[in-house]
């Protein structure tokens, strides 16, 4: 189904000849350029600027501003023509720089300025605005418009994130392309006629895209403003640092800027494989957390019930000194540890050599029970984004991707409405990529590996799918090869009520029936693919390798592994509240709000002997503890992070953190001091060595590579094989000088024409992973290349696909019951939203939503409230009527408050409240509840 | 031969106060030429459609026959109908819609044959609400009288017609601004290229584009031949066409006349038609063809109403709307209620016109009340100079549509004839036609 909205007969690029290339004359001199490729980005590949406002290489060019006029030679001689959507032609002579065109220039810019308040000085924009630049560069100097400026109400606010100003609006349509064509929102638009034509939103609607940071972003003037940067500071006084992203698991690259060692903003970066320059607003914003007051920046002890400050000296000596205990009693058995997704690899990679090879503990989990088995994760034949974006047909078998990876969600979809990407999905509930599916296939919670195997197998529609949709899901998928060649799978949780080894199961079913497909796992918690990839999993040790696969190497490595798989984040909390467990060390980690049980969590922490907390916040889980040591958190650390398609990517310091705030790997380090061991690092550098070093699934991806210029855009792990080949960059420089945010990019729009100053394109820039000059070190290799340490032991090798899996029993539902479907909302009740005031407005209660028929027995409907209850407990919350919902089910997404909690035993206050992890029971595969009036 | 000697083509049922209905369209041999047609191979009525050379009589005056060869071949494709018409003082199809629609329903049924196009739409502009409410009757009862719909006339040949109003905009008579709007859009022209429809149109399919007048010609083309039309007129000009004469004249209205046979002088003076202008008064100017037309004096009043003799001279006959001013008429007044309305009307896409258009507004506006300066007749036209450089005829664009690049030709007309009447504004401080309403 293509989307009804966007049925542009413009596409991005025109169509080309991959590969065909033509002659064109740009000022005198000959430039090469890619058959059908735009004049505009043509020429400036050719080192031609050619001023611009509307066009974005990003979005399909429209030829507003008309600010790209330049001579081009056709068959009535030579004519102005824009630049931004005229493709080049062999032996197009085109000139940029002749009296005509200047008069155009001057001509169009002080058109813009008739109207334009020239407020520069109180402007947010002033100092990257490139109608300043350009009008310094290009204009006619002086203005001789003498009549009243055209005066709107400004800034009114469009949403809690975004202010418009109509006055300075040059109705470029940028924001109005974005919210159409890339996010799929067309939520705000272009009003009236002639000069009084403005940008607004429709009469008291908000623009409530999850994507609006991006408009503020590419608007050419300071027409759009963001609240939380507003006023905070003047371009020139920032300073910035190409990062990742970490807020979800996407990887997005984006510019960290700041000022006085605070996050001011930040702007999405052009990773080609990736973001392509978009950010979401969680991502964008959320970054104000880190300035947060509310930050810890001193250790704390607790003592007589309270936590009270104390010293790094005090707190650590106290935690060896407790955990030793429990080692020397219990076993390092006793001792779980939950967390690590918030890490960069190499503090992840600290806390695993810590608990591993130091504490000897196996029960490590950095996916807080939200995620898949780590061993499915690692083993499954694994998919890159782009892969997954020009499959010949993607299924989709997780939760809604605009809630958890928003950016993926933009990718897919550019990808289903300008490429005709076929996708089948598979889900309890429709959601944002529904409309742009070729078949949404529902499922009931535990039933989903029942649906694959009857539609890989090409069986009859089960009684629960709409036949019509059966059919086109079969067809989407006979575009695929027999064995599955040109399937992507994204594997997620679509479900946090619906035990995760159901979607395992599933994963495996579609994974024997197409052994060609990949997948893409659509795990959402920032690093969590790079604290697993570091073996922060039970069962696995760094490199994608298994416990008992990499025991000689890592017993060589390390001194000593674990003797035993240890237990997940279930499996902690559960052996804390039954006593086989006694202490818990939670990274980053809030369980209380992210673990789907409630009560589960709540139990085991209540039930720990000893509990330590290392974290930014004091969030409920961290109020609970024995002793809670302060950490660094984003941007205020250097070293790598990984992606959902093993992209390793650099993260880049830009703060120094507050008070006493330590970084994650510094902590691990002084505490297997403290109990005997040695992490042997002293650095972040020297950990990535170490890594590099010893996860097999890293070899080769050393820190010079990760440096090189064409790695920009991260290095997806495993290589394959040597010499690398990094993906080509779109241009020399990813070249929108109004997206691609920075002070070079000021310079480079505010300069007049260049000639023939930037290089030709670099193409496919090799790199040697082995033998390079000054590209990785003597080990570097291939994987296969053999043991090449001194050692006896020798590599081991990352685990492969199949994996056993551990299917639980479905219970049958009665027809009382409602079978639970608990999504996840970008906006959510974390810490981390909680930290941003300009976030938490967004936060929405939790209701309930169900099919009317099930709402009609009850009698309730849109607004009522209602008690549901489960074996776990029971909440109140609000109902809406859904439906798109299958009957029988009932849907509430995960982390919201609502009022009425009463979970069984839970005593800790925490975000999620009264919400529906206070139903959810997580020794269940899944969860079915009663709906009952108040 | 008299200028009323030739055959009234389109216009043939105005007599009858119930021309609009299906009885009365029937008793006057319509459906005739649909019947003819659907006799013929469709390469046939094409063929016959290009050998009479039926210019388009919407504006730009677009050979149809040329217009339905570069249809591109496709599953689908559509006929678009543009019933926007939409340009001050043009009132001829508003006419046609509302006293001949059965006319226009048949054209378009024979436009749809030739073309094997099995869908079209009619577009009528907003304000027409008579002449939505007759079309759409029209359309229906030509539905139940088997000309319409499946089967026609047991042909084998189905057309579905279905009629939609515009929401008053005057960009929307623009083909590609048409179908944005046909397409639940906003009315932004579309970017060139594709330079027409025929190749990507309405939904992305191959589109023709034809005016209300233009499709009206068929049916006579069928019933009386092909021959019968090219006699009529002259060159490429041929047949008739309607004028809608405005200004000061003593019988304004529509006329159909014989292309090239009729001269400027026989539209305004002739007893039977214009019958002169009022009060003994003189021909001071005149617009040939519309708004966006560039204007005329007395001494080009011979000019034949032909399409290339009148662009020659550089203006053009446009959408068939002659306004007539006399010497009471203030040139600078009559500039700025033409650019106004542009700026009015302007969509707002691109720089030039959504800034230059109210600019100059401002400007012929200052002028007028006595405020402006000797130096603004230079700004005048260097803005126009920006919105179509050169400031010629035909003209450049600097936009993405023809607005923009026709709002200079009232002003840059007014400034070369009249120079001095602007330079009295300036000079006395005041319209020495005295204030006028700025409404």
């Amino acid at each position: 189904m293509a989307d009804p909205v966007v049925t542009s007969h413009h596409a991005i690029a025109p169509h080309t000849a991959a590969g065909a290339t033509v002659e064109i004359t740009v000022d005198g001199r000959a430039v090469t350029a890619g058959a059908g490729e735009f004049l505009i980005a043509a020429a400036e590949r050719a080192g031609t600027f050619i001023p611009r406002f509307c066009y974005h290489p990003r979005m399909k060019p429209v030829g507003m501003c008309r600010m790209c006029l330049v001579e081009v030679s056709g068959p009535r001689g030579a004519t102005l023509q824009p630049a931004c959507y005229v493709a080049v032609a062999d032996g197009m002579e085109v000139v940029t720089t002749s009296d005509k065109v200047k008069k155009a220039q001057d001509g169009v810019l002080e058109l813009l300025l008739v109207n334009h308040p020239l407020d520069c000085p109180v402007c947010d924009k002033g100092g990257e605005c490139p109608l300043q630049d350009q009008v310094l560069a290009y204009g006619p100097g002086e203005s001789r418009f003498l009549e009243e400026k055209r005066h709107w109400a400004k800034p009114i606010a469009i949403s809690e994130l975004v202010l418009l100003d109509r006055e300075r609006c040059i109705q470029c349509g940028r924001c109005v392309r974005f919210a159409n064509e890339v996010a799929g929102e067309a939520q705000i638009d272009f009003l009236g006629r002639g000069d009084l034509v403005e940008v607004n939103v429709f009469g008291g609607e908000a623009f409530s895209s999850y994507f609006s940071g991006n408009t503020v972003q590419i608007c050419p003037v300071g027409a759009l403003t963001a609240s939380p940067y507003r006023f905070t500071a003047r371009p020139w006084d920032l300073d910035q640092v190409e990062s990742t992203c970490t807020l979800c698991a996407f990887g997005c690259r984006a510019a960290v800027q700041s000022s006085a060692n605070r996050i001011t903003r930040l702007l999405g970066m052009d990773s080609d494989p990736v973001n392509q320059s978009w950010l979401c607003d969680k991502g964008r914003f959320a970054s104000e957390a880190v300035n947060a007051g509310t930050r810890l920046t001193e250790p704390l002890i607790r003592r007589n019930g309270v936590l009270e400050t104390a010293s790094w000296g005090e707190a650590l000596a106290l935690v060896a000194g407790r955990l030793s205990e429990v080692r020397t009693e219990k076993g390092a058995g006793a001792i779980g540890m939950i967390g690590g997704a918030r890490l960069s690899n190499e503090d992840a990679y600290a806390w695993a050599k810590w608990a591993k090879g130091v504490v000897g503990t196996d029960s490590v989990d950095a996916q807080i029970g939200d995620g898949l088995p780590a061993e499915v994760v690692v083993s499954l034949p694994r998919a890159t984004i782009d892969e997954a974006c020009a499959a010949r047909c993607l299924v989709t078998l997780a939760g809604d991707l605009r809630e958890e990876l928003p950016v993926l969600f933009l990718r897919l979809r550019g990808a289903a409405v300008d490429h005709d990407l076929a996708v089948v999905e598979l889900t309890p509930q429709s959601g944002s990529l529904t409309r742009y599916t070729a078949a949404s296939v529902a499922y009931r919670p535990g039933e989903a590996a029942t649906v694959v195997r009857a539609l890989a197998a090409g069986g009859p529609c089960p009684a629960t799918v709409d036949p019509s949709v059966w059919a086109a899901a079969a067809a989407a998928l006979g575009r695929a090869g027999d064995g599955g060649e040109g399937v992507v799978v994204i594997i997620g949780r679509p479900s946090l009520a619906e035990d995760g080894a159901l979607v395992a199961d599933a994963a495996a079913a579609m994974a024997e029936a197409w052994p060609s497909a990949r997948f893409l796992p659509a795990l959402r918690r920032g690093n969590v693919m790079g604290a697993i990839d570091m073996g922060l999993a039970p069962g696995l040790l760094p490199g994608r390798v298994s416990l008992d696969d990499g025991r000689a190497w890592f017993e060589e490595q390390w001194g000593a592994v674990p003797e035993a798989r240890g237990r997940d984040a279930a499996g902690i909390l559960d052996g804390l509240a039954d006593g086989t467990m006694a202490a818990l060390v939670m990274v980053g980690a809030d369980p209380l709000s992210d673990f789907p049980d409630r009560t589960l969590a709540a139990g085991g922490i209540e039930a720990a002997d000893f509990v330590v907390a290392v974290d930014g916040f004091l969030s409920s889980s961290a109020a609970q503890a024995d002793v809670v040591l302060p950490s660094s958190m984003s941007y205020e650390r250097s070293g790598t992070t990984t992606n959902i398609e093993g992209r390793v990517t650099r993260l880049s310091q830009k703060l120094v953190a507050p008070g006493q705030c330590w970084p994650d790997w510094m902590i691990a380090s002084d505490l297997a001091a403290r109990l005997g061991g040695d992490l042997a690092v002293a650095s972040v550098t020297e950990i990535w060595d170490e890594i590099e070093r010893v996860a097999v699934s890293h070899t080769g991806i050393s820190r010079s590579v990760l440096d090189a210029p064409a790695a920009r855009d991260g290095i997806v792990a495993p290589l394959a094989a040597a010499p690398v080949s990094l993906s080509r960059r779109l241009s020399p420089e990813p070249f929108d000088p109004m997206a691609t945010p920075g002070i070079e990019s000021v310079e480079i729009q505010g300069a007049p024409p260049r000639a023939g100053t930037a290089e030709p394109p670099t193409g496919e820039e090799p790199i040697t992973a082995a033998g390079g000059a000054g590209l990785g070190a003597a080990h570097s290799g291939a994987a296969q290349s053999g043991p090449a340490q001194s050692g006896a032991a020798v590599r081991p090798r990352p685990l492969r696909w199949p994996q056993p899996v551990a299917v639980p029993a479905v219970p049958a539902t009665d027809s009382y019951s409602l079978r639970l479907v608990a999504g996840r909302r970008l906006y959510d009740g974390g810490v981390l939203v909680g930290a941003c005031a300009s976030l938490t407005p967004l936060v929405a209660p939790a209701v309930v939503r169900a099919h009317a028929h099930d709402l009609e027995k009850l009698g309730v409907g849109d607004g009522d409230h209602v008690r549901l209850r489960s074996g776990r407990g029971d909440i109140v919350v609000a109902v809406a009527e859904d439906g798109s919902l299958p009957r029988g089910v009932a849907s509430i997404d995960f982390n919201l408050s609502a009022a009425g909690a009463t979970g069984n035993g839970s005593t800790a206050a925490g975000a999620g409240e009264g919400g529906v992890s206070a139903l959810i029971d997580a020794r269940q595969a899944v969860v079915d509840v009663r709906m009952e009036t108040p | 031969m008299a200028v009323t000697d030739a055959p009234r083509i389109v216009t043939s049922r105005l007599e009858y106060d119930d021309s609009h209905t299906l009885e009365r369209y029937l008793a006057t041999g319509g459906y005739e030429g649909l019947r003819k047609a659907l006799a013929m191979t469709p390469e046939a009525v094409s063929h016959d459609v290009d050998a009479v050379s039926l210019l388009g009589r919407g504006g730009a005056g677009f050979p149809a026959g040329r217009k339905w060869s570069m249809l591109r071949k496709a599953p689908t494709s559509y006929l678009v109908v543009n019933g926007d018409e939409s340009e001050p003082a043009t009132f001829k199809d508003h006419l046609l819609i509302e006293r001949d629609p059965h006319q226009l329903v048949e054209g378009v049924v024979i436009a749809c044959y030739a073309l094997q196009v099995t869908t079209a739409f009619i577009y009528i502009r907003g304000e027409f609400a008579l002449g939505l409410e007759r079309v759409t009757a029209a359309v229906n009862d030509a539905y139940g009288h088997g000309a319409v719909g499946r089967d026609i006339f047991g042909s084998g040949f189905s057309v579905d017609i279905v009629v939609h109003p515009g929401a008053g905009a005057y960009i929307c008579g623009e083909e590609t601004a048409l179908i944005e709007s046909l397409e639940g859009k906003r009315g932004f022209p579309r970017i060139k290229p594709p330079y027409f429809p025929a190749a990507i149109g309405l939904y992305g399919e191959p589109t023709v584009v034809n005016n209300v007048e233009t499709l009206s010609n068929l049916p006579w083309v069928m019933t009386h031949g092909a021959a019968a039309f090219s006699a009529l007129g002259e060159g490429r000009s041929t047949g008739t066409r309607l004028f809608a004469l405005a200004g000061h004249v003593r019988r304004p209205g529509v006329y159909e006349v014989e292309m090239v046979k009729t001269t400027f002088r026989d539209l305004i003076y002739a007893p039977v038609l214009g019958g002169g202008l009022p009060g003994g008064r003189e021909l001071k100017a005149f617009i040939p063809g519309g708004a966006s037309a560039p204007w005329f004096g007395p001494d080009q009043v011979d000019l034949p109403l032909g399409q290339d003799e009148v662009g020659a001279a550089g203006s053009m006959l446009g959408s068939g709307s002659v306004v007539v001013m006399d010497d009471s008429t203030c040139v600078v007044r009559a500039a700025w209620r033409i650019t106004r309305f542009f700026w009015r009307e302007s969509c707002g896409q691109c720089t030039p016109c959504r800034e230059g258009s109210g600019w100059l507004e401002k400007i012929l506006r200052r002028i007028e009340d006595g405020t402006g300066l000797e130096s603004d007749l230079d700004l005048l036209m260097d803005i126009s100079d920006n919105l179509a450089p050169g400031v010629s005829w035909p003209p450049q664009q600097t936009t993405i549509c023809v607005l923009g690049s026709s709002i200079p030709s009232s002003i840059a007309s007014a400034i070369r004839m009249f120079r001095d009447e602007f330079l009295l504004h300036v000079k006395d401080g005041a319209c020495p036609f005295g204030a006028g309403p700025h409404g």
